[in-house]
């Protein structure tokens, strides 16, 4: 089993960010997405294989050429590392709600 | 329970997006954010400077479980009552960087509200480390925090 990499770590670099949103669109090949950047095809190789390994790119063998789509469950993840930083505000929401809710009976009393 | 806070974090933006529904005539909910004395029991931490006004200032400092202090800053760019706040806010000495935060408060009925607030990083970087802040520092302390504030206040 390979060492299964941080979701966060595939998306903090800003040239992965640009291949997600490029493979968002449609299925590509290593090579046309190679085409949108200065960089090496190497350099974006090594890109691809980290989304790959993180689970955020799809392989799929279509004739001689290999085609990357985007897995939605991979982006279901990216989506699930919000939820922590939603339940601290909702907390702290709920604190306010019942700090200010009391306010409201003091100033019946 | 219901979801009542809802987080957006667009991928490959540096902005999180956070609205809530209250149980809460709007006045309440505003003054939750401009008296210091709300601040510190809601947000779990110490007021050393408030100044609401129009490029006024403020500074809390915020006790983790281990004794460390972290101190916040920021300045209040533009407020309009019951309606808007406009304001940077940073954690000092951490490289979270600097966030805008617009927060816009709407009146429901009566007796509910609703808030939206805006916060805008200094990159999608920043806004990344961010939402990550809840793993790093554990959840659960701001929260124990204000437990602990709110049992000595009564």
């Amino acid at each position: 089993m390979k060492l299964r990499r941080d979701v966060f770590q595939a998306i903090a670099d800003p040239n992965r960010r640009a291949i997600i949103s490029l493979v968002a669109l449609q299925a590509m090949t290593p090579t046309a997405i190679a085409e949108n950047f200065d960089y090496s095809r190497q350099t974006i190789s090594k890109h691809i294989q980290i989304l790959t390994e993180c689970e955020i790119l799809e392989q799929e063998q279509k004739g001689r050429e290999i085609y990357y789509h985007l897995n939605p469950n991979g982006m279901k993840e990216i989506a699930e590392f919000i939820e922590p930083f939603r339940k601290l505000w909702d907390d702290r929401f709920n604190k306010l709600e019942s700090v200010m809710k009391s306010q409201i009976h003091e100033h019946k009393k | 329970m219901e979801q009542k806070t809802n987080v957006v974090a667009e991928d490959g933006k540096q902005e999180i997006l956070i609205t809530r529904a209250f149980d809460l005539p709007v006045e309440l909910l505003f003054k939750a954010y401009i008296e210091p004395d709300f601040i510190e029991q809601w947000m779990g931490t110490k007021v050393l400077k408030f100044d609401f006004k129009k490029h006024g200032s403020f500074h809390f400092s915020t006790t983790d479980p281990k004794g460390n202090k972290i101190g916040f800053n920021g300045t209040i760019h533009d407020f309009k009552t019951n309606e808007k706040i406009i304001r940077t806010f940073e954690m000092e000495n951490m490289p979270f960087g600097v966030q805008l935060e617009i927060y816009e408060f709407e009146k429901l009925t009566e007796t509910t509200s609703k808030i939206k607030q805006q916060v805008i990083y200094q990159s999608v970087n920043h806004r990344d480390q961010n939402l990550k802040l809840p793993f790093k520092l554990g959840i659960n302390w701001a929260h124990n925090r204000l437990e602990e504030l709110l049992t000595k206040s009564k």
